[in-house]
């Protein structure tokens, strides 16, 4: 078994007195040793509370995970105990959250807010932490790491605090770093920056990464495989090149249609996709894509089977997967992959 | 006293700096003297004054002399002496108040703001003894227990718990929310070096702002306490009790009110002046605008 995370089955609901929430239904993956695996969807969609359960960090009073199983190395984390969860998060999992301007405490020194998951994790002495915070700023690429080891998050940039994040993060080599939207706060030239970093973390300390963006550009660019989410299901997951060779569902279809440049309108009109995700507070039978959909016949409506193969390792929900990729087939953007 | 050795940290630079601050805030240093002369007061009343209890009759009511500089009161008692060791009843009262109603607000407010069922419950306790007026609840317990300073404080503390914990229990609810604390849980920091390094810091500065109304609001009600005879014993000096003695003089001798009256008056308003510079200079809003 090459995988690090193997998430089953996993439904989620919030609960606020007689209102519920279905915010995720039926999720599973697994990703593998050493592969950048990207989650994908417009706001709303379920991706952050994915990570947020896989990490088990939602609130335990509204939260419920209805069933699923999320296995690390042979593990249940669904169910285990704080205690033992402790052990994990910084530890075997780390987490870099979307703004890096309120993610860092600003009541202490980066050196030692980096240095607080090792001495927890490895029991490492005082000394002995920092000088290993000392090497994650340098190896986050922060120049000048020992006089900045004593900086507050306050003078540090919104790309400096990111990088500090994943030094955060990445201070105990966990196997899987989890990537919240890790550049959407933050401006264009540095999102490449902190992309490249990721990436480069990546491949020195052999980890995986799970990396939720709703950027397309960014997947493209980073990511070996992607799933394609929509209203807390996974509706396409597959290679990268084969989802933007051969896209198979209807949404993401649309997604693809909607990045600037590669719509079928002209030059300085935006795509857009038409309405709203729906409300989730009763289970949808069928295809919840189906309401937007252009493709969209009766038959969606109906209970969906599981997602089937439409190519080697790669799965789509839609029943009109056909008539989406032959709509497809000749825009610029599934041209280019080809 | 911290306030000024925190203002001096090192001689040259830090005193230039100093001095500037002063240039720009003239109300803030003229607060911070006083408070500053106040507590030097109170702890070189012997060398200030003479006794403030030798009573003698024959003297009373008296106008200020070379050996009464303020005069004498109805028992013949020097009331300047009077006045000088009643500013350690009010300072004292005052910053023992401060301390334990941080101590216990900050203990009580955290458990109240990270417990869910543990924090309703504070709530409702703290809403039914915010119910009851202050002073009546401070002169119910200091009638329970024996007259004394510690007294004194005790009943003066327990109805002022109640504000810091609800202040301290606001101030976590917003500051768990934050992301830097979901951040050092999914580092897997929690339990007490979360509460210890993530939330109780992000919430010292409503609070020492609130610790310094509860100080001024200490040292009236410790005035009130000894007005009405509640507490200290009416020959302790105090500027409660000194009032209380006046009332009686007051059409006469109006002047023997206004000196424990002023000296009163300058404390708490020094105090309070201290505590809304102390809520702007923590205010990041406020402070990043002058910092520009």
């Amino acid at each position: 078994m090459n995988t690090v995370v193997d998430v089953e089955n996993l439904s989620l609901e919030f609960r606020n007195g007689e209102q519920r929430v279905h915010a995720l239904d039926q999720v599973s993956f697994s990703v593998a040793r050493g592969e950048t695996l990207s989650l994908v969807g417009e706001s709303g969609c379920g991706k952050s509370v994915t990570a947020m359960a896989i990490m088990g960090l939602l609130p335990k009073a509204s939260a419920r995970i209805t069933s699923g199983h999320v296995r690390m190395a042979g593990t249940d984390l669904i169910g285990l105990p704080e205690r033992q969860l402790q052990q994990i998060r910084g530890n075997r999992i780390g987490m870099v959250f979307q703004d890096p301007m309120t993610s860092l405490n600003p009541v202490h020194t980066i050196g030692m807010q980096i240095a607080e998951a090792a001495r927890r994790h490895r029991q490492l002495s005082h000394a002995e932490a920092m000088q290993r915070a000392r090497r994650m700023l340098d190896l986050v690429r922060i120049p000048d790491a020992g006089n900045r080891l004593t900086a507050y998050p306050h003078e540090l940039s919104g790309g400096q605090r990111q990088r500090v994040m994943i030094a955060m993060a990445l201070v105990c080599d966990p196997q899987l770093l989890i990537a919240d939207e890790p550049t959407t706060a933050l401006d264009v030239t540095v999102q490449a920056q902190i992309l490249e970093l990721i990436a480069d973390l990546k491949a020195e300390l052999g980890m995986s990464v799970l990396l939720i963006t709703h950027d397309l550009g960014v997947v493209a660019s980073t990511a070996d495989r992607m799933m394609v989410m929509y209203a807390g299901r996974i509706v396409e997951e597959g290679p990268v090149e084969r989802i933007f060779a051969r896209p198979s569902h209807g949404y993401t279809a649309a997604l693809l249609r909607s990045l600037p440049g590669h719509g079928t309108g002209r030059r300085g009109t935006l795509t857009e996709i038409a309405g709203t995700v729906p409300r989730l507070d009763r289970p949808i039978a069928g295809c919840a894509y189906a309401p937007r959909c252009g493709f969209a016949e009766p038959g969606c409506s109906a209970s969906l089977p599981p997602a089937p193969e439409v190519e080697d390792g790669h799965r789509s929900a839609c029943i009109r997967e056909a008539a989406v990729f032959d709509a497809m087939r000749d825009s610029p953007i599934v041209r280019s992959w080809r | 006293m911290s306030l000024t050795e925190a203002a001096h940290p090192a001689p040259t630079a830090a005193l230039s700096r100093a001095l500037n601050y002063a240039r720009r805030n003239p109300a803030t240093t003229i607060c911070c003297a006083l408070l500053l002369g106040f507590v030097l007061i109170a702890i070189f009343a012997p060398l200030l004054a003479g006794d403030p209890l030798r009573i003698d009759p024959a003297q009373r009511l008296k106008p200020p002399s070379d050996t009464a500089i303020w005069g004498r009161d109805h028992l013949g008692r020097d009331v300047y002496a009077r006045a000088v060791y009643g500013t350690r009843v009010s300072m004292l009262v005052g910053f023992s108040v401060a301390v334990l109603v941080t101590i216990l607000g900050v203990a009580i407010g955290i458990y109240a703001g990270l417990s869910h069922i543990g924090g309703a419950v504070v709530m409702r306790l703290t809403d039914a003894m915010m119910a009851i007026p202050a002073v009546l609840l401070a002169i119910a317990f200091a009638s329970l227990m024996n007259a004394g300073l510690l007294t004194v404080i005790i009943a003066i503390t327990i109805p002022e718990v109640p504000r810091m914990v609800r202040l301290v229990r606001s101030v976590v609810l917003g500051v768990r929310q934050q992301l830097h604390v979901t951040a050092a849980i999914s580092i897997g920091t929690s339990g007490l070096p979360l509460v210890w390094r993530h939330i109780l810091p992000n919430t010292l500065g409503p609070v020492l702002v609130q610790a310094t109304y509860a100080c001024a609001s200490a040292i009236i009600a410790s005035a009130v306490l000894s007005f009405l005879g509640v507490g200290l014993s009416p020959e302790v000096p105090s500027w409660g009790g000194m009032m209380a003695d006046a009332r009686q003089q007051f059409r006469i001798h109006p002047v023997l009110m206004l000196y424990p009256g002023v000296l009163l008056s300058l404390l708490v308003l020094a105090v309070n002046i201290l505590g809304d510079r102390l809520s702007d200079a923590l205010d990041p809003r406020k402070a990043r605008r002058s910092s520009l």
